[in-house]
């Protein structure tokens, strides 16, 4: 059998798993707080694994052993700031925002602001983050599953877009937060074995020495010694030395301003489970970017790197498969063919747990924030509300889809680093004052948000990714989003989280102390109580 | 208003168990550890991402074998987010956690569950 057509039997298990799942997650769904946090009954354990799901994209599976692959070093340089991200969920966020909030982002902060402004401001960046994030991993799919099916006909790449946001739709609408978090569990589960299969064949392959391995790797990548240093990919210019570190400071500060992370901390019953499930995810996501640093240097160690190999026309994104297929046997044996269709599985089902939860996140933001507060002012009942979500669902999952067919041919890879600086210039800002900051008030808030979110969207639509990068040399496509004849680009810098977080920050003091707002304040020690002791949270819903 | 409004309650137990000493003395334990561990690990993150782009010389030092000190930093940076967060784990569950649980029974006996 050949390799592409057991990769399609193990998609459709992969797929009649979860659907199966939501089936039976949506049994026991029934009110707002099963929809929005399925019932808060998930157990520490396993929503640490559900976050490690919702957080490790097909973008750090593939993506990151795929920058060490090409780039040696400086692809371990960049996952280091998507694990030690977690300190801040850990020590600042997870435990106070379970205790004081209840479904959304916003929830946090119209505690004690006025409700209309913070919450339109909240789910508006939620919408934004989520959508940049839905697109580049949906973008990401259909280049994927072409690459793994060995499709090039662009119909049927359109067509992959088309499935994968249904199947997304349908896990949200049908599942809500329950079936979601299976899904992420199911995925979390699944890409965690399968990773330390091929971690634990590429040590064996080196007797489990390291440094062997290592260099092993630096003398087949060609690159010598400076593949096992930092500085091939950032180190370029003393430009991108900045860039990587604006970069750096986006990742350590966004992960914890990310919508669909921040709501999974209201699926579990108390804030103990809220630091277990982030104690959890710390360990499963440090332990995956371990075992990815071995995947990273055994696909440069045991593969072709060179300039025509196939690892390199995927931009690294091959690099795992093909490495499990040279380590089942090579192309055409078999055990090569299993490996594969098995690694390419797990790369599916990474794409649809992480799409889904995208999607759930903005559109419980949505009906929660927009339609049951601003529009409705909390007069709508429990059901409208689930019945809002669910047409929110099917909104975004629409728009989602029809941005992602045109965006195909587009290059938006930056995306995703734009989600962590809208996270971390727009989220954090508002999130930590309103926890630590008696004075921080409605005006600030909305400043803060707005203004964190402007400033970091206004800086990379005149950078160098949106226009003015040139073309690549080989193939002649855009570097940039724009077509290379067209330039508007002012500010050098790719990442603008080294001048967009401290402006987000700034903006929110600058509201904070322009405005008097005696009602946020005096509520300011029923938050503190509430954040620190659990006083008043919700616990499990029982049926 | 529905219950689809979350925000504060207004119940004057809040105002009465923060200005408890328990209260403040939980508040204290918590700050005291959260703050500064977050300053550390900031300083020591920034500290490799400056490293690993200005002080190349040093990091390209080789230690054993092939490894060399920006290998080893890097997984030191795993290392002390895996032992902050044990640590954190364990001082909160000693420390915070009783006091929380504390005042949380006398919101509970107040108010009602």
């Amino acid at each position: 059998m050949s390799s592409h057509a057991l990769t399609l039997i193990l998609f459709g298990a992969v797929v009649g798993v979860t659907v199966g799942i939501t089936i039976w997650a949506s049994r026991q769904t029934s009110g707002t707080a099963d929809y929005y946090a399925g019932g808060r009954s998930f157990s520490g354990f396993q929503n640490g694994l559900a976050i490690s799901g919702d957080y490790m994209s097909a973008a750090s599976f593939l993506g990151i052993s795929g920058a060490i692959a090409l780039y040696g070093y400086d692809g371990f340089l960049y996952s280091i700031g998507f694990l030690v991200a977690w300190l801040i969920a850990l020590l600042l966020i997870a435990e106070l925002l379970r205790n004081s909030g209840r479904y959304t982002m916003a929830d946090q902060l119209a505690y004690r602001m006025r409700q209309r402004p913070v919450r339109t401001a909240a789910a508006t960046s939620t919408v934004v983050v989520s959508i940049f994030y839905l697109l580049a991993q949906m973008v990401g799919a259909s280049a994927l599953v072409g690459l793994l099916l060995g499709v090039t006909n662009e119909g049927l790449k359109t067509l992959v877009i088309v499935a994968v946001g249904l199947l997304m739709i349908f896990y949200v609408v049908v599942g809500g937060m329950k079936g979601t978090t299976w899904v992420q569990i199911v995925k979390a589960v699944l890409l965690m074995g399968g990773t330390l299969l091929i971690t634990v064949m590429v040590l064996a392959k080196f007797g489990f020495n390291l440094s062997e391995l290592l260099g092993a790797a630096s003398q087949n990548s060609g690159k010598g010694e400076g593949f096992l240093q930092p500085g091939l990919k950032y180190g370029v210019s003393t430009t991108s030395q900045i860039d990587f570190v604006s970069l750096g400071l986006a990742l350590v500060l966004g992960t914890a301003g990310l919508p669909h992370i921040l709501v999974r901390f209201y699926t579990v019953p108390t804030a103990r489970d809220a630091r277990k499930s982030v104690l959890w995810a710390i360990g499963l996501i440090g332990t995956f970017y371990l075992m990815t640093l071995v995947l990273g240097f055994g696909a440069a160690a045991l593969l072709d790197t060179g300039a025509d190999s196939k690892v390199v026309a995927s931009g690294g994104n091959l690099a795992s498969p093909l490495l499990a297929e040279a380590l089942g046997g090579g192309a055409g044996s078999t055990g090569g063919a299993v490996l594969l269709a098995l690694i390419s599985a797990v790369a599916f089902a990474t794409i649809l747990a992480v799409v889904a939860g995208l999607t759930l996140t903005s559109a419980s933001s949505v009906a929660h924030d927009l339609y049951a507060s601003v529009i409705k002012r909390g007069t709508s009942s429990e059901k409208d509300e689930v019945k809002a979500a669910k047409i929110a669902a099917f909104v975004i999952g629409g728009i989602a889809i029809a941005l992602a067919i045109p965006a195909q041919k587009l290059n938006i890879a930056f995306l995703v680093a734009l989600a962590f600086a809208v996270a971390a210039s727009a989220n954090l800002p508002s999130l930590v004052y309103n926890l630590f900051w008696r004075k921080f008030n409605t005006r600030g808030a909305t400043w803060s948000i707005y203004g964190g979110l402007a400033s970091s969207m206004i800086l990379v639509f005149f950078s160098p990714v949106v226009s003015g990068k040139g073309e690549n040399p080989v193939t002649g496509a855009s570097l940039s989003l724009f077509p290379a004849s067209v330039d508007f680009s002012w500010f050098p810098l790719e990442n603008p989280g080294i001048i967009s977080i401290p402006l987000g920050f700034f903006f929110g003091w600058l509201g904070t102390v322009t405005s008097r707002d005696l009602d946020s304040e005096l509520a300011y020690d029923e938050l503190e109580v509430r954040s620190l002791t659990g006083a008043g949270s919700e616990g499990v819903v029982t049926h | 208003m529905s219950e689809t409004t979350h925000r504060r309650s207004g119940h004057a137990v809040y105002n009465d168990l923060h200005a408890t000493p328990e209260f403040r003395e939980l508040r204290k334990r918590y700050r005291a550890f959260a703050f500064p561990f977050t300053a550390a690990f900031l300083a020591w993150y920034l500290l490799y991402i400056l490293m690993s782009n200005w002080a190349t010389d040093f990091m390209n030092t080789k230690v054993l074998g092939n490894i060399n000190i920006a290998l080893i930093f890097g997984l030191l940076q795993f290392v002390s987010t895996f032992a902050i967060a044990i640590l954190y784990a364990r001082h909160a569950s000693r420390r915070f956690d009783p006091l929380a649980a504390e005042l949380n029974d006398r919101y509970d006996a107040e108010v009602g569950k």
